[in-house]
């Protein structure tokens, strides 16, 4: 469905990604892992036309998306939940889930893709009204991920949901995560929280400076656990956000 | 002293800094842009009446719609073909940028028209009074307050009730995230300069007929009083921005009258003085907004 190759991407002088590639397909739930400044959030920005790529092509349903605007690659089925939520603060929850549907809104479906959303996140329809910045944390993480899913996307990249969430809020967003690929959603997942993220997804990348060193199975990744130690960042140097 | 008459003109002269003010944050707000050409739409505007009225038998009414719309017009011109090629460059290009736009557009009417005053002709209820009870307005002080509530309630509806409005306002918070929902970044900036534009227009009818004439730097000192206002009031949001061109009004207004005859003169330094006590104590203005300071790119 997703497919990158030899992607690279750049902030200025300082490169971020040396050449990568990766696919996700249809109906799987992907994980990118690694530890911080990895270029797993660079990678999804230049997925998702945030960041213009240097090199390399980026193709969805067999289509060249490199370098393309968000706004046409939103229409073209990816939708991204992006790292801190960055939920409109002063737009209720009402209108920032009617956001999330400006490409896609039709009267009845609207309708219908609300109480979708009131099913998946009964807190939102308590909120309805509210601002978006009056939300907790993980109201805000639900938000985010609603907002989303109102285009139908058919490619949904989340940008560590579990984020500055406390623990039992990151146990129900992982579970919804599989819940939303168990209803057939495809999802590129990019978490800090290795072990918790292994535990759901159908494959796995792990990114260490710009490059691609792993890929394959949650299995595979454990067994080769030498391996993510080193690139994770030990005990030793202090960097470790990541455990396996 | 605080008698009908004062308190019609004071709210009439802020409802005109209140458009003001409210076209340069509907840009600023979203660009994080002083567009120092601002003051051009309305010079724009003036001329266009000038022409219009001079040149052609145009009925008023008319000259006045059109006079808006040619404001309008440019604004969303000078996005186009000067600020968007600049956009993803610094913010000190789109500065300049808008620089460069206020010289270029005060230079096309001193080459085709003229670098001195030209007469705008406007209906004669324009420059007549009108009594209620004790107190003696000018009729056009009492049209400024209309339409100023016309088109504050205008746009509130449209920034709370159309999608276009909210997105605006998302876009204005979160600029990035906003094209994540699909929305097209120039929708949201073209629509900002033709609001921009359109009260520009709108307060170009009221400024110039105080005076009945236009000349080329006819825009300088409403850009200097909407910037002004919108520090006082809050640049981070539109609210802020109406409240400050009140306040400036107020303020001026207040000093018109108290200060003693020999100062007068000196009114506007006052008014930075005030400005410059918001900056020190208040930099954020009278209402904080919620508005990030985040750059489009």
């Amino acid at each position: 469905m997703l497919t990158i190759e030899n992607l690279t991407a750049s902030y200025g002088a300082i490169t971020a990604l040396h050449g990568i590639s990766l696919e996700v397909g249809e109906g799987e739930l992907v994980a990118l892992l690694g530890s911080n400044g990895a270029g797993k959030s660079t990678t999804l920005k230049s997925i998702c036309g945030l960041l213009r790529p240097g090199q390399g092509a980026i193709r969805f349903l067999g289509e060249d998306i490199t370098g393309k605007a968000p706004e046409v690659i939103l229409k073209k089925g990816i939708s991204m939940v992006p790292e801190g939520r960055e939920i409109f603060g002063g737009l209720t929850v009402e209108e920032n889930l009617r956001l999330g549907a400006f490409t896609s809104y039709q009267r009845d479906r609207y309708r219908a893709d609300l109480d979708e959303m009131f099913a998946l996140f009964p807190i939102l329809k308590e909120r309805f009204t509210q601002a978006g910045g009056l939300l907790s944390g993980g109201e805000q993480q639900m938000l985010a991920i609603a907002r989303a899913l109102m285009s139908h996307p058919k490619l949904l990249m989340l940008d560590e949901p579990s984020l500055g969430l406390s623990p039992t809020m990151t146990d129900s967003i992982f579970e919804l995560i599989s819940a939303l690929r168990d209803r057939g959603t495809t999802i590129l997942l990019v978490e800090q929280n290795a072990e918790r993220a292994l535990e759901i997804v159908d494959r796995a990348y792990l990114l260490d400076t710009g490059s691609i060193e792993f890929s394959g199975t949650p299995d595979e990744l454990k067994r080769r656990v030498d391996i993510a130690s080193v690139y994770f960042g030990g005990e030793d140097d202090g960097t470790c956000e990541v455990r396996l | 002293m605080i008698d009908l008459e004062f308190m019609i003109n004071t709210v009439s002269l802020g409802s005109l800094y209140a458009l003001l003010s409210l076209g340069l944050v509907f840009v600023y707000g979203i660009l994080k842009l002083v567009n120092f050409a601002y003051g051009e739409y309305l010079m724009v505007a003036g001329y266009a009446m000038y022409v219009l009225g001079t040149f052609t038998g145009v009925p008023w009414y008319a000259t006045l719609v059109l006079a808006v719309l040619t404001a309008a017009l440019v604004s969303y011109l000078t996005e186009l073909v000067a600020f968007r090629p600049v956009r993803t460059k610094s913010l000190t290009a789109m500065l300049v940028t808008s620089f460069a736009i206020s010289v270029f557009l005060q230079n096309v009417v001193l080459i085709t028209i003229s670098s001195r005053a030209r007469a705008v002709r406007f209906p004669s209820f324009f420059s007549q009074t009108i009594t209620l009870g004790d107190a003696t307005v000018p009729v056009r002080n009492l049209m400024i307050i209309a339409i100023t509530i016309l088109l504050l309630t205008v746009l509130t509806l449209v920034m709370k009730k159309t999608v276009l409005g909210m997105a605006m306002r998302a876009a204005a918070d979160r600029f990035s995230t906003t094209r994540l929902m699909g929305v097209p970044a120039n929708l949201v900036i073209s629509a900002a300069f033709l609001i921009s534009g359109t009260l520009a227009g709108v307060v170009s009818i009221f400024w110039v007929s105080r005076s009945a004439s236009v000349d080329p730097l006819i825009g300088m000192a409403p850009l200097l009083i909407a910037f002004i206002a919108t520090v006082m009031g809050g640049m981070h949001s539109l609210v802020g921005a109406v409240i400050g061109g009140f306040v400036y009004g107020l303020l001026f207004n207040v000093l018109s009258i108290t200060l003693p005859a020999s100062l007068i003169s000196y009114r506007d330094a006052f008014m930075f003085v005030i400005v410059i006590l918001f900056l020190l104590f208040r930099p954020e203005g009278i209402w904080k907004g919620g508005y990030t300071e985040e750059r489009v790119g």
